[in-house]
């Protein structure tokens, strides 16, 4: 399949955002500067990066506690993600959500979740939305291994197919439900599940941009064509703990230390893309010089930005009250 | 004008909004019925107890369809349709079933618009029967109110009478929050004059069902209908009460209750729901807190016991509030007299 060079350009840019903001909120928290939890998606790049490639702002996603990635494939930018992480009243919700609940509706990105299995339902109504306005859109649910066994998430797999909704469930299987393994957790096979509620069943590399470009288009596409849902099975790896300060006691040393080295999304692009000469490394280069600035940046902004006013405490529950 | 069931009203309210507005649907287990059954009958039901009934007939199966038995999905993906561009109406049936998906409700639909800083809108409703006093024992006839009116984001409705309801409902659907919409089940078959156009009632505007002197009693949902019945009895014996129908438990219009219990200085309240962190101990907070001084008798809630809500017509008689229960209330507080004055 040849892809564009643009798309080339931008998912490049968009996995590399996603990793250097990773990296640099790991540093960040350990200062204890940022309050709350924080979920980091770093390993996982290509998978939301993939998919979303297929996307635009009319097609709506609903992401999980670990969505900094979804957030910003789907194109939300890194200064108000950043401040809002930051608790700053600069921040994409005014500091009141953080980081399990960043979201833009006006790019379709109905938010990520700090309840896992949360998303599926709510992207059954979205992918209804645009079924009954017409208006071309699809709506795509991330969540993970653990999240598949929630009965919200089964019971969306049943649902999305008895209404023929253009809905893609995209299984994020890191293998771990946060100190749990999928080995254990999981009955059966994703597999199974898809084909057990009359959907068809894709399954990609998640470290493989292209993998997972290629499969989940053909998925988008299906639903885009008034075909159907489908899900979207994701094999990738987490590389830091299920939140920040998590010790990963449950997994085995070296463990990360090898999918870091062997299975990173973005040394696999940059080697792909300029060994095949579809793009050269300067550009490439450039991108990188660029987002770390642009990181940089949102780190400065967010900490010299304000913090909500007191007033704000009760504005926002309600449109009217 | 015409005598409407409270059943004919809610089905002439979701009527009129549907004409009106095509974003609207209304989705729920059974609210057409027929889909799949080897008749090939479509809106064979109109809802379990016929409320929906016709609706399908006129706006089709893709504004008005049956879901699976399946509520953390439908009720979710209502939400997720709210904050995308349809104005869904979503039925669950009984109250007691939000067991299955207060998720969807509480984390989800309620916490969007606050979340996101004031970016979503989510213009839910809900609508769900409760209520005792149909033999539908402790997992059908609970009145869940307090659960909702508890979280911050949703607005709580419980008409009263089928005039109410048409009006509140109509209002509920126009209205861009999550609207809990709460049907007593007990009074589909209540009828009394009901305009045939379309009208609203505000929500956070009480309405006061007597007016009197003596005694402010305030009610909710069906409740308002046998503290008006008590509150006609005691009239023969002199003493006459204010009854006071909130309509909506989120917002409340605390306003008006601290001004009847300002004018009358004493207080009843009657709530169906069990009675620990309900409806009545709320107002009665309320009232301790910002009219203490005016208070010339202890407050007095009407409450069915800390049970589950029996089976046996005996006993359920005997956990529900009724007329004679709000009576002998009434007359208690009315007989108090103060340490100082004894």
């Amino acid at each position: 399949m040849q892809i564009a060079r643009d798309i080339l350009l931008r998912s490049y840019r968009s996995m590399r955002t996603i990793r250097d903001f990773e990296e640099r909120l790991h540093v960040e928290f350990a200062t204890g500067e940022i309050p709350g939890f924080v979920h980091l998606y770093c390993g996982e790049e290509a998978s939301g990066v993939g998919v979303c490639a297929n996307l635009t702002d009319t097609d709506t996603i609903a992401s999980t506690h670990r969505g900094h990635g979804h957030c910003i494939a789907k194109g939300v930018g890194v200064d108000g993600m950043m401040a809002e992480i930051y608790g700053r009243s600069t921040g994409v919700c005014r500091g009141k959500g953080g980081s399990m609940h960043i979201a833009d509706l006006s790019l379709g990105m109905l938010g990520a979740n700090g309840i896992v299995g949360g998303g599926p339902p709510l992207i059954c109504g979205a992918a209804l939305s645009h079924k009954l306005l017409k208006d071309g859109g699809v709506a795509v649910a991330f969540y993970g291994d653990g999240a598949s066994n929630e009965g919200s998430t089964l019971e969306s797999l049943n649902l999305a197919t008895v209404w023929q909704l253009p809905a893609i469930f995209v299984v994020e299987d890191n293998g771990y439900g946060e100190a749990t393994g999928a080995s254990y957790a999981v009955a059966g096979t994703q597999k199974a599940r898809a084909e057990g509620f009359g959907m068809p069943y894709y399954e990609c590399d998640g470290t493989d941009f292209f993998s997972v470009y290629e499969t989940a288009g053909e998925a988008i596409r299906r639903a885009r064509a008034g075909e159907g849902p489908a899900m979207v099975h994701v094999h990738l790896s987490r590389w830091y703990g299920h939140f920040e300060g998590d010790s990963m006691s449950y997994r085995i040393d070296g463990e990360v230390a090898r999918e870091r080295a062997e299975r990173d999304c973005l040394v696999n692009f940059r080697r792909r893309t300029t060994e095949a000469g579809l793009l050269d490394a300067a550009a490439l280069d450039e991108i990188d010089a660029a987002v770390k600035a642009e990181v940089e940046q949102s780190v400065i902004s967010a900490k010299a930005a304000p913090t909500p006013e007191d007033a704000d405490l009760l504005k926002d529950v309600y449109v009217a009250y | 004008m015409s005598k409407k069931s409270f059943r004919q009203a809610i089905n002439e309210a979701l009527r009129l909004e549907m004409r009106r507005d095509p974003r609207v649907i209304l989705m729920g287990e059974d609210v057409a019925g027929g889909r799949g059954g080897t008749s090939g009958v479509t809106d064979a039901w109109g809802g379990v107890l016929g409320v929906t009934k016709g609706l399908q007939t006129e706006f089709g199966e893709d504004r008005v369809f049956d879901t699976p038995i399946s509520e953390a999905s439908y009720i979710g993906a209502a939400a997720g349709a709210a904050a995308t561009g349809l104005r869904p109406v979503a039925e669950l049936m009984f109250v007691d079933f939000v067991g299955c998906c207060l998720d969807q409700i509480m984390n989800q639909a309620a916490k969007f618009r606050y979340m996101f800083g004031g970016k979503a809108r989510t213009p839910l409703v809900i609508r769900a029967m409760y209520g005792a006093g149909f033999n539908a024992a402790a997992q059908h006839s609970q009145a869940l109110y307090p659960l909702f009116t508890h979280i911050p984001g949703l607005k709580v409705v419980i008409p009263s009478s089928p005039y109410e309801a048409k009006g509140l409902l109509i209002e509920a659907i126009r209205d861009d929050d999550p609207v809990i919409f709460l049907e007593n089940k007990v009074m589909y078959d209540d009828e009394e004059d009901v305009p045939d156009g379309s009208y609203t009632i505000p929500f956070g505007e009480a309405n006061l069902t007597r007016e009197g002197d003596d005694v402010t009693i305030v009610a909710f949902g069906r409740m308002v209908n046998f503290a008006n019945e008590a509150a006609d009895r005691l009239e023969k014996s002199g003493i006459s009460c204010t009854v006071i129908d909130p309509r909506t438990t989120s917002p409340l219009d605390t306003g008006t209750i601290l001004d009847c219990v300002a004018d009358t200085g004493r207080l009843v309240i009657v709530d169906e729901s069990s009675p620990r962190c309900n409806l009545a101990t709320d107002v009665a907070a309320l009232v301790a807190e910002e009219a203490f001084d005016a208070l010339k008798a202890p407050i007095r809630r009407v409450v069915p016991p800390h049970t589950p809500v029996p089976f046996s017509s005996t006993l359920e008689a005997l956990y529900m509030p009724n007329a004679d229960k709000i009576e002998a209330a009434v007359k208690s507080v009315m007989s108090y007299r103060m340490k100082e004055e004894a």
